[in-house]
């Protein structure tokens, strides 16, 4: 298109377009897809029905009051349920297409890919070292040129590097809560994860931790996929791209975070993220 | 018609808070109408008192816009509201601004009363001014109405409704600049009413920017710059 040369010649018009604003999930690269997922503990179900699919490279949050199945939505992800007596599971969640609720896929190998950080913080009471390396050294990998870089790597991408550099024979009990909870992070990213699953990584840490988890959160989402549960509203509101709202076991609404959180569609996802008795 | 609820937080206070500032909105909205009624009165009757109490008035109406602004960025910083409750927090902090620029406007009638008064003005071009100055006051107060309503389709109504005072404004200046063309010493005082009918016609304009605030407030849909078919769709949603 031939067009004058304009004060407007070089500016990023795309804000401009309002179709462009805001995310769209069905414009998304699929990384995981849940389908007809239902959960029940003994008989009691937990999640019912549920639907989606969690793109890739993009954080998505999962919020909702407790009991309401976030929790356990995110532990399908990687099988975590599959620890807890009686769990009965069907439906099917597939990553990069293949179900891994499937008899052939080896858990060992999911989690290897599916990695998870908790809410509070659980490093190995090891150095600082040993335990972002302790996945490959578990996979056979002892080189020590090889371990030094990766755990350097993984130090530099959980954004705790220069504070460790110089003590990373230290006991990793001997860091902050915060600490802590990015050495956990970089323990999982060690072995390069394509899905991070965070549950409640930050309700344990103060503010200023908790900022940096999220800044991480951040800059780690251009390498892999992050679901994160959290309590807290704001906190969703900051880091996530996409966030579901869930209520008693069922997927109430799931949309950009932007939609999510100034204009909801849903009259319980209003309720909730608003403050209000449902 | 789905409705903004601005009680039934968990949080009572936080109830308040919001019942307050909405509060406050229609208080400021009621007495920026009383000071355009005032200031029409004036001008076409003529009573230079009261365009001086017009004139002396206004600061009442920046010192509510200035307080209702830093209860709403206290809301905003303490409790960090979201959907309706965020969107009825930024539609009062643009609501607030138009209404302040009506209470200029209503200013500068009672300036332009002044003037007119000390003029040797023909009062029979008074009798449009008078009619397009009383539309403008019920465009502005049924707009007042429908926010205290959150009823959007009123809404859409008064925003059509401008469109008819945008043409009664237009027909009153063909008519005022035929009347200068006929008789060139009149220009001053015709100039004097062209400005104040151009101030009724801006406030017409404000109560609409304002009824396009309730619309995304109560539908959270921004209808500015859009046709008045799309607004009057997203308003019946």
């Amino acid at each position: 298109m031939n067009q004058p040369a304009s004060y407007t010649h070089g500016i990023d018009l795309s804000a401009i377009d309002r179709e462009r604003r805001h995310r769209d999930l069905a414009s998304e690269d699929i990384c995981l897809q849940v389908k007809k997922l239902n959960l029940y503990y003994g008989s009691k179900q937990a999640l019912d029905d549920i639907n989606m699919i969690i793109p890739r490279q993009r954080v998505s949050a999962f919020i909702g009051p407790s009991g309401c199945g976030k929790s356990t939505l995110l532990r399908c992800f990687n099988r975590m349920n599959d620890l807890v007596d009686g769990v009965s599971i069907d439906g099917a969640i597939e990553l990069d297409g293949v179900n891994i609720y499937d008899r052939q896929v080896n858990v060992s190998s999911l989690r290897r890919r599916v990695g998870m950080v908790f809410q509070k913080p659980n490093p190995f009471p090891k150095s600082i070292y040993e335990n972002v390396a302790y996945g490959l050294r578990i996979q056979g990998i002892n080189n020590r040129r090889t371990l030094d870089d990766v755990v350097e790597k993984a130090l530099r991408g959980a954004a705790l590097w220069d504070e460790v550099k110089d003590r990373l024979h230290d006991n990793a009990l001997g860091l902050s809560g915060g600490q802590q909870q990015r050495l956990v992070i970089a323990r999982a990213i060690a072995i390069e994860p394509e899905v991070l699953l965070l549950d409640e990584p930050a309700s344990a840490l103060d503010p200023i931790s908790t900022l940096k988890i999220e800044e991480l959160i951040y800059e780690l989402k251009d390498r892999y996929t992050i679901v994160i549960v959290t309590h807290n509203m704001q906190q969703a509101a900051r880091v996530s791209d996409y966030t579901a709202f869930m209520y008693m076991g069922e997927l109430i609404e799931y949309a950009d975070t932007d939609t999510i959180f100034t204009n909801p569609h849903q009259k319980q996802t209003e309720d909730y993220i608003t403050g209000r008795y449902g | 018609m789905e409705k903004v609820h601005i009680g039934h937080h968990i949080s009572q206070q936080f109830n308040e808070e919001l019942e307050d500032i909405r509060n406050r909105v229609l208080a400021m909205g009621g007495l920026v109408e009383q000071q355009l009624v005032d200031a029409v009165k004036a001008l076409t009757e003529g009573d230079s008192e009261l365009a001086e109490r017009v004139i002396t008035g206004d600061y009442r109406v920046n010192a509510m816009e200035v307080a209702i602004d830093e209860e709403c960025s206290r809301v905003l910083a303490r409790r960090q509201p979201a959907a309706s409750d965020l969107r009825l927090i930024v539609a009062v902090i643009k609501t607030i601004t138009d209404l302040e620029r009506i209470g200029d406007q209503a200013e500068r009638i009672a300036r332009m009363s002044l003037r007119l008064s000390s003029s040797n003005a023909d009062r029979r071009q008074y009798s449009s001014l008078r009619h397009l100055g009383e539309r403008v006051r019920q465009q502005l107060h049924d707009t007042l109405d429908a926010y205290a309503r959150m009823d959007t389709e009123a809404a859409v109504d008064i925003v059509r409704a401008d469109l008819e005072i945008d043409r009664d404004y237009d027909a009153l200046m063909r008519q005022l600049i035929t009347f200068m063309m006929e008789d060139p010493r009149t220009i001053t005082w015709v100039l004097d009413i062209m400005w104040s009918a151009r101030a009724m016609e801006r406030i017409g304009d404000h109560a609409r920017n304002i009824c396009e605030y309730l619309i995304y407030m109560v539908k959270g849909k921004d209808v500015r710059h859009v046709s008045l078919e799309q607004m009057e769709a997203e308003a019946r949603k």
